[in-house]
């Protein structure tokens, strides 16, 4: 079987090139890159992409599958759907499960279910059992059974001591930590704590809950020579302490979800459930430092914290909703529309914080787009506009608050594992 | 007499004409108080529903009293524990409050936004009794009248909120209407009780109880929560009625002529000693007897709009 992808802007990450080009690919493996003519494989199914880009495959580092536990708000199988849907061919799963991902059995099980799809699933286990902060997890065993990454996500690593001894565990294998920063005795809110939340009487959480948790991970990941990974930043300060640490040669990684550079907590004015997240919204300030971070390198990649609720857990009242939204189908649109429209990103910028950058970090291989290579791609159209419609959603869970929300630019196509997923289906190639 | 909107969900943003309307209409009901009997046909044939998911005597009963003087029909729903807990959700009990079609909903709820929510998903007229620490602006709407009662007037007076602003849904809403109405409008407490950025809206901060005694015409005094005593707040209620408490001998030494208002229940000797709270400066049952009043006005006004 093969196929024609015509028209292509093919954008090359590593020599940092966008060059117009035709791809064949044969058996799911790039066969030629250059001009084809139709006729030279008549035999082919041929599609036309005029000038729409072509990456190397875009992955999410930060995504909550609901398998095992919650298979009625995300399986493995719909979050990939929805990951493919959204124009990612990986993703890297967080260990919050039910059970928690703490065992080889289990990391074992998640893969073994996603290999068939065209989307592949890296998943990252627990740091410590059942994510208590007490005793650490059978690490080794967990990354010689695939774990990419070790994370208590949803919390951060209870101790110094614990996080210590995680970072000196893991760098025997170069994985790395990813940490939740969030101090737990000063997080006893559902907003961030501002004017806002004031005005709003809702109980709130400072942003120096998540200040210190960054700079005690920092000072353990320079202490340790760790490889430490800070999912989800959101604050001013813990940006500055990134880009510090950076300087200085701490081994820091850091990401951004899409709603913390699109929604600040002016929006909560509105009470809506699918407005409450962890970190929460934060103001402006912070906004605009993300932006800055986003631009100057600091922030090294977006990932959604794509995290399933069914309706009947957010719809209740604020307080008692829990902290998380949907993002796989919406990133890509809110990142091109905000970041790469407004000017913050060029379409380079873009690539690697999608496709390079968090593969780097799990030290997975970037896809190459050469002949002889794996076809792992993303097609997108940076200026089609379109409308948000949740029902049309891959995902089996629908909280979002970008519901209806008017995006200019959306993928078009992905290719991996001999797949093609387009115009909402997936078929062999 | 109409307002400009047909629910009450604080007093953010209410013009001063909405809130003078309302007082004027609770002086009219106040005189119906005073009657042998004391009820209007004013609201006969329409539904009120109480919605309370906060444990709240006082403020139910006044409501209570207020929809019986007028006339309505009422249902009462009360519970302690969130629907949320049982199952259901609050979506789902707004759905079968609706079905039974009433005409208003009184809500208190400890989750600030629930008022709002319901102006969202239901046809009736919705009353804030109390949202999380969010507003509660029928009592400072009564807080408001019994000032007026005593002074005359509200404009210029410079009026403190003492206590735990932070987690009070009494502040708020007084902080509002005050200013609303043109009263220089402060807050005096711990700076742990006291909510980031309240100096935005306008507001001075003081921690020092005597400086403000010395200063003010009018203190409304918050309830500490006992509950909260052990918090990392404050050190202990003793401390914090050693340097906040209002008590007789500081008004005696800084200010004979202030005006006392709380919203209660009152713990004495805490926020508010047993001398001044039953002594000359005090409102406090008036306040009790003008937020039947209120609670008629608001009533009467925003069901009159239907
Ligand atoms: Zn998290």
């Amino acid at each position: 079987m093969q196929v024609i992808l015509k028209g292509l802007n093919i954008v090359n990450p590593i020599q940092n090139l966008i060059e117009k080009n035709d791809l064949l690919i044969k058996d799911g493996i790039i066969a030629k890159v250059g001009s084809i003519s139709d006729k030279e494989f008549s035999d082919s199914k041929v599609y036309d992409f005029e000038g729409k880009y072509c990456s190397p495959g875009f992955f999410d580092m930060h995504v909550h599958l609901r398998e095992p536990g919650r298979e009625d708000t995300e399986t493995i199988k719909s979050g990939c759907n929805s990951a493919a849907a959204g124009g990612f061919t990986g993703i890297a799963s967080m260990p919050n499960t039910e059970p928690t991902v703490d065992t080889a059995e289990i990391v074992k099980s998640i893969t073994e279910k996603s290999k068939e799809h065209l989307v592949d699933v890296f998943p990252i286990a627990a740091v410590s059992v059942n994510r208590k902060g007490e005793s650490l997890a059978p690490m080794a065993e967990l990354f010689e059974a695939g774990a990419v990454a070790f994370s208590d996500d949803g919390v951060s690593v209870k101790t110094a001591s614990l996080l210590r001894s995680a970072f000196e565990y893991s760098n025997m294998y170069g994985a790395p930590i990813i940490d939740h920063c969030e101090e737990e005795s000063l997080a006893d809110g559902v907003m961030n704590e501002s004017i806002v939340s004031t005005i709003l009487g809702l109980p709130s959480i400072p942003t120096i809950a998540e200040d210190i948790i960054v700079h005690r991970d920092i000072a353990v990941a320079e202490y340790t020579g760790g490889k430490l990974h800070i999912a989800h930043i959101s604050s001013k300060k813990s940006i500055e302490a990134v880009r510090e640490a950076k300087k200085k040669g701490v081994k820091v990684t850091t990401e951004v979800t899409p709603h913390h550079f699109t929604l600040t907590d002016e929006s909560l004015k509105s009470f809506d459930t699918n407005l409450k997240m962890n970190p929460p919204l934060r103001t402006r300030d912070d906004m605009n430092a993300i932006l800055e971070g986003l631009a100057d390198g600091t922030i090294d990649c977006i990932a959604s914290d794509h995290a399933p609720y069914a309706s009947e857990e957010k719809e209740v009242e604020f307080i008692y909703s829990p902290n998380g939204i949907i993002g796989l189908e919406t990133e890509l649109g809110l990142a091109l529309s905000e970041l790469y429209h407004k000017k913050v990103l060029s379409i380079e910028q873009i690539v690697e914080k999608f496709a390079v950058n968090p593969r780097k970090i799990l030290n997975i291989e970037v896809p190459k787009i050469e002949e002889g290579e794996i076809a792992n791609l993303t097609i997108f159209d940076a200026d089609l506009i379109w409308t948000v419609d949740k029902t049309k959603f891959k995902s089996k869970s629908k909280n979002t608050p970008f519901d209806k929300k008017l995006l200019t630019g959306k993928s078009l196509a992905v290719i991996n594992n001999k797949q093609i997923f387009i115009d909402g289906k997936f078929s062999e190639i | 007499m109409s307002l400009s909107s047909r629910h009450l969900i604080g007093l953010q943003g209410v013009p001063a004409e909405d809130i003078q309307s309302i007082l004027d209409t609770a002086a009219t009901f106040r005189e119906v108080l005073e009657r042998p009997i004391k009820k209007v046909p004013t609201l006969q044939g329409k539904t009120i529903v109480n919605l309370f998911y906060e444990n709240s005597t006082r403020t139910r009963i006044s409501f209570e009293l207020a929809q019986k003087r007028l006339s309505a029909d009422t249902v009462n729903f009360s519970t302690s524990t969130s629907s949320t807990k049982k199952g259901e959700t609050f979506k789902d009990t707004v759905r079968n409050i609706e079905a039974m079609k009433v005409d208003m909903i009184i809500v208190r709820h400890e989750s600030a936004g629930v008022p709002y929510f319901l102006t969202q998903v239901s046809k009736a007229n919705i009353i804030n009794a109390g949202d999380g620490r969010h507003e509660h602006p029928t009592q400072a709407l009564l807080d408001m009248y019994s000032i007026k009662e005593k002074i005359g007037k509200i404009e210029g007076l410079k009026i403190c909120i003492i206590g735990d602003i932070a987690h009070s849904r009494v502040a708020l809403s007084n902080i509002y209407g005050l200013k609303a109405l043109g009263a220089q409008v402060s807050v005096c407490g711990p700076l742990t009780m006291i909510p980031k950025g309240i100096e935005s809206l306008g507001v001075k901060v003081y921690h020092n109880i005597n400086e403000v005694i010395k200063t003010h015409d009018v203190l409304n005094i918050l309830r500490i929560q006992l509950e909260r005593k052990a918090g990392t707040n404050i050190p202990s209620l003793r401390e914090y009625h050693n340097y906040f408490g209002v008590t007789a001998e500081r008004l005696e030494k800084y200010n004979k002529d202030i005006l006392i208002l709380h919203p209660g229940p009152i713990n004495r000797g805490v926020e508010i000693s047993s001398e001044v709270a039953d002594g000359p400066y005090q409102v406090i049952l008036d306040q009790v007897t003008n937020g039947v009043a209120i609670r008629m006005a608001v009533l009467y006004l925003l069901g009159s709009m239907n």
